[in-house]
């Protein structure tokens, strides 16, 4: 017992040192330069200088709950459609979600310039029936198309994942007792696929409150997110401890959204239940 | 499968594809331009290979996800072993909450906390210039390892642990019953999560960006310092070779994978099940 627990240390020790010293401390780091000024002495003033810096985090937040709810009205009926269809089209139309996952995402993002931008692909078909150039690039419209874009993979694997193991007995019992489809679907569909919905958000909104690139390239500059201004202050404005409170702040934001999430998913099971 | 299933499959594809599609089409284009095509030619794909930096760049990023990915294989199985051997819950569970922090957190922080302790360890050790190859390394075998190791524990979770055991009564030393019984039985799990690993550290920018130096640019770094300009079209072709290869090996894999369930489920029906 005692040289199992002592070979068992000796195993951990390797990766316990590399996750103290390259997880945990760089933690501490982002909360020690949050909470100091350059000359190392400690302040709050970063901290209350956030309040300039509202608007950026309210629209982070805003955009990245749109795309996360539109991901997920387009993912949960593909995600159902898909269980139900033919092993082999299944297994075909999974891999062609997942081919441009495999894909550099800067590149698939800077695409879309060309698509949406005023003389790009769209204005050109429009301008072939008449309809005068619309203005898409720069908008919020098109950021929050490029996040919906770059994470729909995260919404429909999950999601998919839950519905092609669900047991069929258990719809074939819901309508055999009378439930309609409509009551099928929301009684027993929808809260067994609950866990592939719930990690699906998370892999979505995530990435999407703390995007930088797609705001840089689709949003033009102007409308700056967390993310955007994260990387503003370590590569051009090199104001460490302002960047590092805007870091802070942001994964409290997350833990605090993934711990209501968590709840509201825990209470709707009981519920459930 | 009803029509409109199928129209909707098929718009969800076409949404998934257009910048694919775009960013192939314009690769051929014989103008400089990424937003008005010109003409048809191939002479951006004889750039690709004249231009150092995209080839240098290509070479350092393969570099870099051997090195990584081979290194938290490594680091990544003792840790799961060692993980798997704790008797004591809570510092197991401990362990593995650390262990999920990389992969919850977003890109931007994990990116930014691993720079400040870089800048502040550099510092303290008066060194000029700290990022480099050594801290891009460090921190893609961060956020590689927990990949391997939540691919590796549940492996390990499905051995019997009679069989090392009945080993060791045979007359082996701990030691070579887990190298002749215990890692035969877990090799699929290190080879996803070496697979994981090595295309997570490819692809990966966000945490490259901010922890990589101006002396060592992997490939998805200088696609974002080359749209912070101009895109050319060489950018295109070589982003359309890399998907004509994934597309070519990811073909290859299903075709093999269904003919090996085609396979089993003949002998299946031949053996009378």
């Amino acid at each position: 017992m005692n040289t199992s627990s002592r070979a068992s240390g000796l195993i951990n020790a390797p990766y316990t040192a590399w996750a103290m010293i390259f997880i945990i401390a760089p933690l501490g780091m982002v909360a020690y330069f949050a909470f100091t000024d350059r000359a190392g002495n400690f302040t709050i003033a970063n901290i209350l200088s956030l309040n300039n810096y509202l608007e950026a985090f309210l629209r982070s937040i805003l955009f990245a709950l749109i795309a996360t709810i539109i991901c997920l009205l387009i993912a949960y009926p593909l995600a159902y459609i898909l269980s139900k269809s033919k092993a082999n089209l299944q297994r075909n139309v999974i891999l062609l979600i997942m081919i441009p996952m495999w894909m550099n995402f800067l590149i698939r993002t800077y695409s879309w310039i060309t698509i949406l931008s005023n003389n790009g692909i769209i204005n050109s078909i429009l301008s072939y029936f008449g309809v005068g150039p619309l203005r898409m690039i720069n908008t919020s419209g098109a950021v929050i198309l490029g996040m919906v874009y770059n994470f729909l993979p995260y919404m429909i694997l999950p999601i998919y994942s839950i519905m092609s193991r669900l047991d069929n007995n258990l719809v074939e019992a819901a309508s055999d007792l009378g439930a309609s489809s409509s009551q099928v679907l929301r009684k027993v569909i929808f809260p067994l696929s609950l866990p592939g919905v719930i990690s699906g958000i998370t892999m979505v909104f995530v990435p999407s409150v703390s995007t930088f690139y797609i705001s840089q390239k689709l949003g033009g500059g102007k409308m700056l997110l967390i993310g955007d201004l994260i990387e503003i202050q370590f590569q051009s404005a090199y104001n460490y401890n302002l960047g590092a409170s805007l870091s802070l702040v942001l994964m409290v934001l997350i833990i605090i959204c993934m711990a209501v999430m968590n709840k509201f998913a825990y209470d709707e099971g009981e519920l459930i239940i | 499968m009803k029509i409109h299933s199928k129209i909707y499959m098929a718009l969800i594809m076409l949404f998934l594809y257009a910048p694919i599609i775009v960013m192939v089409v314009f690769s051929f284009n014989s103008s400089n331009s990424t937003g008005v095509m010109v003409g048809f030619s191939i002479k951006w794909y004889g750039e690709l290979f004249n231009s150092s930096s995209i080839l240098n760049a290509l070479k350092n990023t393969i570099v870099l996800a051997l090195c990584s990915s081979v290194i938290s294989v490594i680091i990544g199985t003792l840790a799961a072993v060692g993980i798997f051997m704790l008797k004591r819950k809570w510092l197991k569970s401990s362990i593995l909450t650390v262990t999920n922090i990389p992969m919850m957190n977003p890109d931007i922080v994990t990116g930014v906390s691993m720079m400040l302790l870089f800048v502040f360890v550099g510092q303290m050790l008066g060194m000029r210039e700290v990022l480099g190859f050594g801290t891009l390394l460090i921190a893609h075998i961060t956020f590689n390892l927990p990949y391997v190791i939540l691919s590796v524990l549940p492996k390990l979770r499905q051995t019997d642990p009679h069989l090392s055991e009945a080993a060791q009564d045979l007359g082996c030393t701990p030691f070579k019953a887990f190298f002749k019984v215990v890692l035969p039985t877990i090799t699929t799990g290190i080879v996803t999560g070496f697979i994981m690993a090595f295309t997570l550290s490819l692809d990966d920018f966000i945490i490259s960006y901010f922890t990589s130096g101006p002396e060592y640019q992997t490939l998805p770094i200088l696609i974002f310092s080359m749209t912070k300009r101009r895109v050319t079209p060489d950018i295109y072709a070589l982003s359309s070779l890399i998907f004509v290869v994934i597309l070519v090996l990811l073909l290859i894999m299903n075709i093999t994978q269904s003919r090996a369930e085609n396979k089993s489920k003949k002998l299946r029906t031949k053996e009378g099940y």
